[in-house]
């Protein structure tokens, strides 16, 4: 079947603020006229246990309800589910990986047994250590899937965090997220 | 990068939309289908709203409590301390002449039972949105459409939403159905628990005065209130009486609605671009077999059968949105001279091998015709199983195979069921 519809799947730990970032990337392609589905994985969630969550992002309306089962992105915000939750389940050859980790690209494709799959790592836990003081990884790998598939440029998406976590957030918070966004745009690397 | 490339390169969607043209007078927001409720229930601004304010209970209540508290709407809103006191509340507060709103979901509406009777016997406008989830036992929260098929016979109107747009769209529609003077019923807006409840999708948002002015005012026929002109409300009428008169009176109102739930819905598409009868056809004129459902399902069915029909595959799909009344005339014309329908079902009746409520009530409205389409019965989904592509596929694999065969192997079928 034609793909018009790009799918994503979150891997992450409850409480590492996946949902906030699918939720969020919706609403940034809203800015783009977009059409999108953001959706936690329904279920308890608990703190510390894997999660996952899902977007669905196109030109065109969007009628699918089911599960995502062949994501064309999957974001991994903790590595310690690497060799945990198989992370490239359903994902096809050409399908791109986004890591959050220390490791080297080529060092996580051996790890991960990846062959054709494109794979990108960025270090969001140092860069969320160094920007908020606090280990959570979600808006540094928002920024790192926005540079992957060039959703948004750099300033536009920091324009579009500002003004929606500026509802939510004192201005030194957004300020630290935007700081955060910004550097994973630039740490990110792929191979 | 390639993936982005190809998004926005794409044709968009407005190029596509056929009948639907572009009305600027709305803004696009992301929001979760509950918000998108709730945002219908701020524009509509119901003078009372009674509602159950925790589980079973959904988001809808919850941000729309946040609405009264921020004072964006005038309601009254009565937190009461069960879904039957709930439903009390409404039908006191509605037989007083206010435009009264509540909303549930499963095992609230359950508890509900005894008074939507009373509800639409009273003749009461109320409009209450219930978020489709599963019936304990097991205990399960997800999705099926058990809860408001128990209700189906409550002499309530059921609108089904396929995403957050339409129950969006849905419940401003209700307001105008369920108070006009031909019908005076109380309506359910029912849109999928957690699929679509809980996912965030893009929903267009009318401006609103421009929904006011659709909604308009309630003039109530009656009024406990109205002294001048007294009425008595919920009387004993025995034996010798017009209970039996009443009741004929609903299945009139019922006979009505089928002309102003069009009416309205043509209305409604006027100001947002989105017309809406009873239900949605895709390509069931050149069609040989079909696919009815109802809910997200169908949208992902229809998703699979455009697709099927741009590789010329003679498939069509009904879409039903109107479940009572059910548009049984309309359905059996739209279907006649088709070889086989497969119907789908988000709920059973457990009446031993009759298959789900829909295609109980479907195959019951193609006997009259001349030359029937096989049916085949698929009940899917319960307590929120998924329904993915491939059980579709599956589905339409044999509904195919009955069609050019001429025969049905299995009447009622579970799909998606571990064996």
């Amino acid at each position: 079947m034609a793909k018009d519809v790009m799918e994503i799947r979150w891997h992450a730990r409850g409480g590492q603020g996946a949902v906030t970032a699918a939720k969020t990337l919706a609403e940034m392609s809203l800015a783009k006229d977009m059409y999108f589905q953001a959706f936690p994985e329904y279920g308890p969630e608990r703190m510390g246990a894997p999660i996952q969550c899902f977007n669905r992002l196109s030109k065109k309306k969007i009628s699918t309800y089911c599960g995502i089962t062949q994501p064309d992105i999957v974001v991994v915000v903790d590595s310690s589910l690497l060799g945990v939750v198989d992370i490239t389940a359903g994902l096809s050859e050409d399908g791109i990986i986004i890591v959050n980790t220390t490791d080297e690209p080529k060092t996580v494709r051996k790890k991960l047994n990846l062959n054709e799959h494109k794979l990108f790592v960025v270090d969001a836990t140092h860069i969320s250590l160094k920007s908020l003081g606090r280990f959570m990884p979600n808006i540094p790998m928002l920024g790192a899937v926005l540079k992957v598939t060039g959703l948004l440029e750099k300033e536009e998406a920091a324009e579009f965090l500002s003004k929606s976590f500026s509802k939510k957030f004192s201005a030194k918070i957004v300020e630290k997220n935007i700081k955060a966004l910004k550097e994973a745009f630039g740490e990110v690397k792929g191979e | 990068m390639a993936i982005s490339n190809k998004l926005i390169n794409s044709q968009t969607n407005k190029e596509k939309t056929g009948n639907d043209k572009t009305i600027n007078n709305s803004k696009a927001v992301a929001i979760v289908g509950t918000d998108a409720v709730s945002e219908a229930m701020r524009q509509i601004n119901p003078d009372v709203v009674a509602a159950y304010p925790i589980t079973p209970q959904t988001a809808i209540v919850e941000s729309f409590s946040q609405l009264v508290a921020d004072g964006l709407v005038k309601t009254h809103m009565v937190t009461v301390e069960s879904e039957h006191s709930a439903m009390s509340a409404a039908i006191g507060a509605s037989a007083a002449g206010s435009r009264v709103m509540t909303c549930t979901s499963s095992q609230g509406l359950a508890y509900m039972w005894e008074l939507l009777y009373i509800a639409s016997g009273l003749r009461l406008p109320i409009v209450m949105p219930n978020v489709n989830r599963a019936l304990s036992a097991p205990i399960n929260i997800h999705c099926d459409h058990s809860d408001s098929m128990g209700a189906r016979d409550a002499g309530w109107i059921q609108i089904f939403s396929e995403n957050a747009q339409e129950a969006y769209d849905n419940t401003l529609q209700a307001i105008r159905i369920a108070e006009n003077p031909d019908i005076l019923l109380p309506v359910m807006v029912l849109l999928d628990g957690f699929i679509i409840s809980h996912a965030i999708e893009r929903v267009e948002i009318i401006d609103n005065d421009i929904v006011s002015k659709f909604v308009g005012d309630f003039n109530p026929p009656y009024s406990l209130l109205d002294s001048q002109n007294p009425v008595s409300v919920g009387t004993f009428d025995s034996l010798y009486g017009y209970f039996f008169e009443f009741k004929r009176q609903q299945e009139e109102a019922m006979l009505n609605a089928f002309k102003v739930i069009k009416d309205v819905g043509k209305e409604f598409g006027e100001i947002s671009g989105r017309h809406y009868g009873l239900f949605e056809s895709v390509g069931i004129e050149d069609a040989e077999f079909a696919i009815i459902a109802t809910g997200s399902a169908a949208g992902t069915i229809r998703h699979l059968v455009e697709d099927m029909r741009s590789r010329g595959i003679p498939i069509g799909m009904i879409k039903l949105r109107v479940y009572r009344p059910f548009p049984a005339k309309e359905l059996a014309e739209a279907l006649s001279g088709l070889k086989a329908v497969a119907v789908f079902d988000r709920s059973d009746t457990f009446a031993g091998n009759m298959g789900g409520p829909i295609f109980i009530e479907l195959r019951s409205s193609l006997y009259d015709l001349q030359q029937r389409p096989l049916a085949i019965n698929y009940i899917y989904g319960l307590g929120g199983r998924d329904l993915s592509i491939e059980l579709i596929e599956k589905a339409l694999g044999e509904l195919i195979d009955a069609a050019r065969s001429g025969q049905v192997k299995q009447t009622v079928n579970y799909l998606g069921l571990r064996e």
